[in-house]
């Protein structure tokens, strides 16, 4: 009940909005936009130009090592990829370790979110050891997960009693992906219990406190009253997320090198740029990177039903 | 409001002199110049003597160190020699690097008298590697070659008359009978490369086409042959006898040499680079070495075995060339730093500190790497590099040499349908029809 209210005054904000605008608000905005101006034009050259040279060059059949034999092809790159049974075969692996990622980060970042919100007491030290994982670089994180999985000098076999000591988990397809996925997780889901803490601190304390005298129980509260008033912010949290595994790089760079069929679409597109030096296929599969990661995008904010101008209004 | 204006002033032109002077120091314009040497980190210790005594009053050389793998160092310099980087003056180039940067216009041709200086008396395995459309695109400072290394007691107890050339099949089927086993490299990796080559050209054939494969995309695939699947039956055999050893597809140059001198078995033939001798020499008495001198003496080379009885094998080569890069800023001094440290006397130097086999042929001769190595072993390099076969000579050899390992690994795998299902696939990746 009060989720739709709370939704109700977040549409009317939204229209609110574009009713006329005083004499001085528009100046302003136009003071805005010429303040905004120098840093949009940066902006568009340091992010727009290689866009768009990336796009260009995609159309090209171009080696590095053999730039007289550069012809035109078209969409020919683009053909290639798509029929290539090595480039589904990679999507599916990027996709299986973005949703697995992304919801084991969802459920352990929310409970740390919760403890960083509720604790009473060494607060600072609390919120900082959860977080420290965020501040550690990916690539030591991926070394880091390598020696713990290494059946030679690792810890995890003697941890997991269902686990033989002399078990190689890279030595096979999915026992790699485990322990990658592992390193992603333990990296990241600090920043999405960060994103999550902010957006538990709008929960009102009153709609809480107004469910508790109503009788819900502590359930009753996180599913009707905390959830529904988060969603906004979880979203961007999966979103974000989402779309950062669903580049994920290093992680698999450093542990596998994408042996045994670990290879994500960023790591197929590494390889054909700056391993082959194919320049033309290599910038094809990176605009079909950035196109799928537009698809994600766009699924997520469906998924979740909310506006993306209504989550920035939020509280 | 003047006052803060001065202030502004000031801190701007405080700004505009630092800057100025940042930029100054990275120009570096004044006094001697400094020739950057990428070098790969074999045999560090000469190197860094070489390039002490090998700078000038004209110029100094400093040492950069590239990655020890292989695929690093190729990217890390074609990196820079893509962005046209002038500070990369000389490098150390595998063979495989050679065509592929020569094509792309990154090294600086040797003209003229340079040219001759170079190539004096070079040996053809090297010589042919830096050439590239007729020009000579590197220095070669060394060599190295795969032979035979084997148990002279094993070759007894199999009857293999040692003083003749050998067959795969033959040292094949004397390891297996005779309780020993074979040595290869057969991991999913250029090396791997290296031996479907070897025996690919040990048959008479060719991974591609070598009239056609300066031409890059358009070079024709020539692996679907017979000589194809005489190697696949090689591998086929070995990969079926009990004489492939037990890590036999994910072996490496490492991994066999354990099994030469092993605690039980009569010891292995084993193919390998030039190393293995200072390697076992050292280790007498000790671990994964030969007991005592007399178990050392056991230790036997003689040419890499042929693919088909009665064709002359064609020995695999590797080594490092020297480079000049097409952007630096002196041209000139670069080209004569790279004779100096690919000269004679550097070259002894790498045989008596490293192992590393010459590629002059008089070097050979030189009294001092004669105390290296004995006298037919050396004789066995300088034949073996002199007849070596090159991998394909092509701007595109990474990803052939990746289309092979794809089709080719694992090695327990291949079979008389190998060649023609890597032939299709190479095609493919030479027109540009699919990924790798």
């Amino acid at each position: 009940m009060t989720s739709v209210i709370a939704n109700e005054a977040k549409a009317g904000k939204g229209k609110q909005a574009k009713t006329p605008t005083s004499d001085r608000s528009r100046s302003e905005n136009r003071l805005a936009l010429k303040l905004v101006a120098p840093a949009l034009a940066l902006m568009l050259i340091v992010t727009a130009f290689p866009m768009v040279r990336a796009l260009y060059l995609s159309l090209f059949d171009y080696s590095l090592t053999a730039p007289d034999d550069r012809k035109f092809v078209g969409l020919g790159n683009y053909w290639t990829a798509l029929s290539d049974g090595l480039f589904w075969r990679d999507t599916v692996t990027t996709v299986a370790i973005m949703i697995i990622t992304v919801a084991f980060e969802l459920v352990i970042g929310f409970a740390f979110a919760m403890v960083m919100h509720k604790v009473i007491f060494a607060r600072g030290v609390i919120r900082t050891s959860i977080l420290i994982p965020y501040g550690v670089i990916t690539v030591v994180s991926g070394f880091a997960w390598q020696f713990a999985f290494s059946y030679q000098n690792g810890f995890v076999n003697s941890w997991l009693p269902f686990i033989g000591d002399d078990f190689n988990w890279f030595a096979e397809r999915n026992s790699s992906l485990i322990a990658i996925m592992a390193s992603e997780i333990w990296k990241t889901t600090p920043f999405m219990s960060l994103l999550l803490l902010a957006g538990l601190a709008q929960v009102s304390e009153d709609m809480l406190e107004a469910a508790k005298v109503d009788g819900a129980t502590w359930w009753q509260r996180l599913y009707k009253v905390i959830l529904p008033n988060m969603r906004a912010a979880i979203m961007v949290a999966v979103l974000f997320r989402a779309l950062d595994a669903y580049r994920i790089f290093d992680n698999i760079f450093v542990m596998t090198a994408g042996a045994n069929s670990t290879e994500s679409i960023s790591f197929l597109t590494y390889r054909q740029v700056i391993e082959q030096f194919q320049l033309g296929i290599g910038s094809a599969l990176s605009v079909l990177l950035f196109l799928s990661v537009l698809v994600v995008a766009f699924i997520i904010v469906k998924l979740f039903r909310v506006n993306l101008a209504d989550a920035r209004q939020e509280g | 409001m003047t006052a803060r204006r001065a202030r502004r002033a000031a801190a701007g032109l405080a700004a505009a002199a630092l800057s100025l002077s940042v930029l100054t120091a990275c120009g570096g314009d004044g006094g001697k110049p400094t020739l950057n040497w990428y070098i790969n980190p074999d045999g560090q210790d000469t190197l860094n003597a070489l390039a002490k005594s090998c700078s000038t009053d004209d110029y100094t050389i400093k040492i950069q160190l590239l990655p020890s793998s292989a695929t690093d160092q190729r990217t890390q310099l074609a990196r820079r020699l893509a962005a046209e980087d002038s500070s990369t003056d000389l490098m150390s180039l595998d063979p495989v690097f050679v065509p592929e940067f020569a094509n792309a216009k990154w090294l600086l041709p040797f003209e003229g008298d340079l040219k001759d200086k170079v190539l004096d008396g070079v040996l053809d395995g090297p010589a042919d590697i830096v050439t590239w459309e007729d020009k000579v695109v590197a220095a070669p400072q060394w060599a190295n070659t795969q032979v035979l290394w084997y148990r002279k007691s094993l070759a007894q107890a199999a009857g293999l008359d040692m003083t003749k050339p050998v067959t795969w099949d033959q040292v094949i089927d004397a390891a297996a009978d005779n309780d020993g086993t074979v040595g290869v490299q057969a991991n999913k990796y250029e090396a791997y490369v290296v031996w479907i080559n070897a025996l690919i050209q040990g048959a008479g054939g060719n991974i591609l086409d070598p009239d056609t494969v300066e031409s890059g995309r358009d070079a024709k695939v020539t692996i679907d042959s017979e000589a194809g699947k005489d190697a696949a039956a090689v591998i086929e055999k070995l990969a079926r006898s009990k004489a492939a050893q037990p890590d036999f597809s994910t072996s490496n140059e490492g991994t066999s040499l354990g099994q030469m001198f092993p605690k039980s078995g009569a010891g292995e033939f084993m193919t390998n680079w030039t190393f293995v001798y200072n390697n076992y020499k050292g280790l007498v008495g000790k671990p994964g070495g030969p007991k005592d001198d007399a178990g050392f003496d056991d230790l036997g080379w003689t040419r890499y075995p042929q693919t088909v009885a009665g064709e002359e094998s064609k020995p695999p080569i590797g080594g490092i060339n020297i480079g000049v890069g097409a952007y630096t800023k002196h041209p000139d001094f670069a080209q004569q730093a790279a004779l100096c440290v690919s000269s004679d006397k550097a070259q002894v130097d790498l045989a008596v500190n490293d192992g590393f086999a010459p590629t002059r042929e008089s070097v050979y001769d030189s009294p001092e790497v004669k105390d290296v190595f004995p006298a037919d072993l050396l004789t066995l390099f300088r034949e073996s590099i002199d007849s070596a076969g090159p991998r394909p000579r092509s701007a595109y050899y990474s990803q052939i040499s990746s289309a092979i390992q794809a089709r080719w690994h694992s090695p327990t795998s291949v079979g008389p349908s190998t060649p023609g299902k890597s032939a299709a696939f190479l095609e493919a990746i030479l027109s540009g029809k699919a990924l790798l």
